[in-house]
């Protein structure tokens, strides 16, 4: 038997060694450094009901931390906490306090911890918590329907009106719909890092993003083309249908959450302007079947399904069970996913106009991206809030 | 009259929700006594027996909780006679002592049962029967005595209110509605002489004042002496809570317009700015 070489074994031996060193040594001692632990602390989660206010707190401090005292509005409330143990990093709670808090006004719940840090957590128009109930999941399930579901169904029902332009025609639709992409991919990947930003620290969501969206775009870049050659017609449609879709999970995700926090209100102006405003997504997403001979409707209602449902599930999840991470995490997916059908469709455009020997329509392409852009933008103006 | 000989005097206050204007267009949605912005005022003599039925017509927990001599029981805080929404509770105790005084609401959160609204004055005019050493004075106080007529009596509750509930107030006033005696000024005719009921329930601000322009006043700390705590004096200081009667005269003065106001000049331009405009 041969000796064992030394090289295999020396690296992890090292580690271990280097590992054990730091331990017990603790060589920050070293610089006198006697800084009590960090404690931070963020609410993923509020709900208000008759009970009070509940808030879902994650920990993020460098030990366990243990919420002394509560004050809402300045004044000490009594509070249960479950489970009643130190929050351990990276831990959740959740804090209950019996405060009859006030229908439409502010309130300012702080943590004091038991080294005396204040955490604040604004509640700036306090409303009910929707309660997970058949009425209230059919109700957000309906708006997720108008958000998501009918204005891409009404956009692909143009698709007759598509089928009667020429090539340049088409050239115009398509690079519309290039516009309408790039508009979907700046917005997602805003709502994804705004998203971020209300996470725990720890879990980096500005990178998650980014890196959700490379990997995203990546695998679906290979899939697309794992027989060798871009992906057209159908196949297309149902890549922007996916990448539509996870970006109408994400506009879901925040129209839940804004509604269950009462940042938003619910007014047909509000849901008029969603539907305009995806109008263009169905559009976009038959673009690509414009050159088929037939068009099944199965197919149709496939690609409608998969690009509006994701809507009533960002709803329903916004509004029930919504964390910071999790929403931004899906939001840099969507933006991969779009980033991935931009290419695609751009490549698809680009030998669309090769094989036609179509040159020169450099201004019309320009036009249709930017009237994309503007469609996109402008119907926008109704929906930000 | 009860068979006892001591005067009964009943009343029937209710909380009700409603929007006050408390700045042109500003409207607030404040918690009130009987609709209104101070509550009604509660004028009692000294030694009579008040009997109150306050009802809850409001969304939350509510009490009367008078600045007063009583007993515990009757003290209007959570879990002594506290009214549930749409309940009914019953106050009974004797006016003492004579003076300026307020009630309000003492239920949690506290702060906030009191700056949306809930409160209002208590005065207690001192029974003269009882000062027999200062007659005159307790009857110059006493509603209804002839003494009394020839006063111009004011009552001013220093006030304000936080629109956007961060626990700073945008809007301060004497009796709820910023600027207004100073687009109106209030009419005083000279040769009779003036009394300021006091009082102050502003909220999150530790003190506020009245401060009267052009003249001296003699004042009385929580109104509970007749001879003045302060003479000669144009500026009172109040904490929360804190009341008095002011008394002065404008008898010889030039016809004008005599301004007061908080000499806090952040409070006075947030709308506590007023003015009596002096006739002959």
């Amino acid at each position: 038997m041969k000796a064992l070489p030394w090289r295999w074994v020396l690296p992890p031996l090292l580690l271990a060694g280097l590992a054990a060193l730091l331990l017990t040594l603790s060589p920050a001692r070293l610089l006198n450094l006697n800084a009590p632990p960090l404690e931070s602390l963020i609410v993923e989660r509020t709900v208000l009901n008759d009970q009070g206010i509940t808030l879902k707190v994650r920990a993020e401090g460098s030990a366990p931390m243990t919420i002394a005292q509560v004050q809402v509005d300045g004044a000490y409330w009594a509070f249960t906490q479950q489970p009643p143990d130190p929050i351990r990093r990276l831990a959740t709670a959740t804090v209950q306090i019996p405060y009859p808090w006030v229908e439409g006004e502010a309130h300012h719940v702080q943590f004091l911890t038991n080294t005396g840090v204040v955490v604040a957590h604004p509640i700036d128009v306090a409303l009910p918590t929707p309660a997970l109930s058949l009425a209230t999941l059919l109700g957000y399930g309906w708006l997720g329907l108008y958000v998501g579901l009918v204005p891409v169904g009404l956009g692909m029902l143009c698709y007759p009106y598509l089928k009667v332009l020429g090539q340049r025609g088409l050239t115009f639709v398509l690079t519309l719909t290039l516009g309408m992409l790039a508009f979907l991919l700046v917005d997602t990947l805003q709502e994804g890092l705004e998203l971020a930003g209300k996470a725990a620290a720890a879990f980096q969501g500005q990178a998650l993003v980014w890196f959700a969206a490379t990997v995203a775009c990546l695998a679906l870049f290979a899939v697309g083309r794992r027989q060798g050659k871009p992906p057209e017609g159908t196949a297309l449609s149902t890549y922007m249908a996916l990448g539509i879709g996870l970006h109408n999970l994400g506009e879901g995700l925040a129209i839940g959450t804004a509604f269950a926090l009462g940042e938003i209100a619910l007014g047909s102006f509000l849901v008029i302007g969603f539907t305009l405003h995806n109008l263009t997504e169905g559009l976009g997403i038959v673009a690509p079947l414009l050159r088929k001979q037939k068009l099944r409707w199965q197919t149709c209602v496939a690609l409608a399904a998969l690009a509006g449902l994701p809507a009533v599930i960002g709803l329903w999840v916004g509004a029930f069970a919504f964390s910071p991470h999790w929403a931004a995490l899906f939001l840099g997916i969507g933006a991969g996913a779009i980033l991935q059908v931009i290419i695609e469709l751009g490549t698809y455009l680009q030998r669309q106009l090769h094989l036609s020997r179509l040159s020169g329509l450099a201004g019309l392409s320009l036009a249709g991206f930017t009237t994309g852009l503007l469609v996109m933008y402008s119907t926008a103006l109704l929906v930000k809030f | 009259m009860l068979p006892t000989g001591q005067r009964l005097r009943e009343y029937d206050i209710a909380a009700v929700e409603r929007e006050i204007e408390v700045a042109p267009g500003v409207f607030y949605p404040a918690w009130t006594y009987n609709g209104q912005v101070p509550g009604p005022t509660i004028r009692v003599t000294e030694g009579d027996r008040i009997r109150i039925r306050f009802t809850n017509q409001g969304t939350h927990p509510h009490t009367l909780h008078f600045h007063g001599i009583h007993g515990a029981r009757q003290d209007g805080i959570p879990g002594v006679m506290e009214a549930a929404p749409g309940q009914t509770v019953t106050y009974e105790f004797d006016a003492k002592p004579f003076g300026c005084h307020l009630y309000h609401c003492h239920s949690v959160p506290f702060k906030r049962h009191l700056h949306k609204g809930l409160y209002g004055a208590f005065i207690v005019d001192p029974d003269p029967q009882r000062h027999p050493d200062q007659v005159d004075v307790a009857r110059s106080r006493l509603l209804g005595s002839s003494e009394n007529q020839r006063w111009q009596e004011l009552l001013m509750v220093m006030n304000a209110f936080d629109t956007n509930f961060d626990e700073e107030n945008e809007v301060y006033a004497v009796n709820s509605i910023s600027h207004a005696y100073m687009k109106q000024p209030i009419r005083i005719e000279r040769d009779r002489p003036v009394r300021v009921y006091l009082i102050n329930v502003t909220e999150f601000d530790p003190i506020n004042s009245f401060h009267l322009h052009a003249n001296f006043f003699n004042y009385y700390d929580h109104g509970t002496t007749l001879t003045p705590t302060s003479r000669t004096v144009d500026t009172v200081m109040l904490c929360q809570g804190q009341r008095g009667i002011i008394e002065c005269s404008f008898a010889d003065f030039e016809p004008g317009l005599y301004m007061f106001h908080a000499h806090q000049a952040e409070f006075a331009e947030l709308g506590w700015m007023s003015a009596f405009e002096v006739v002959a």
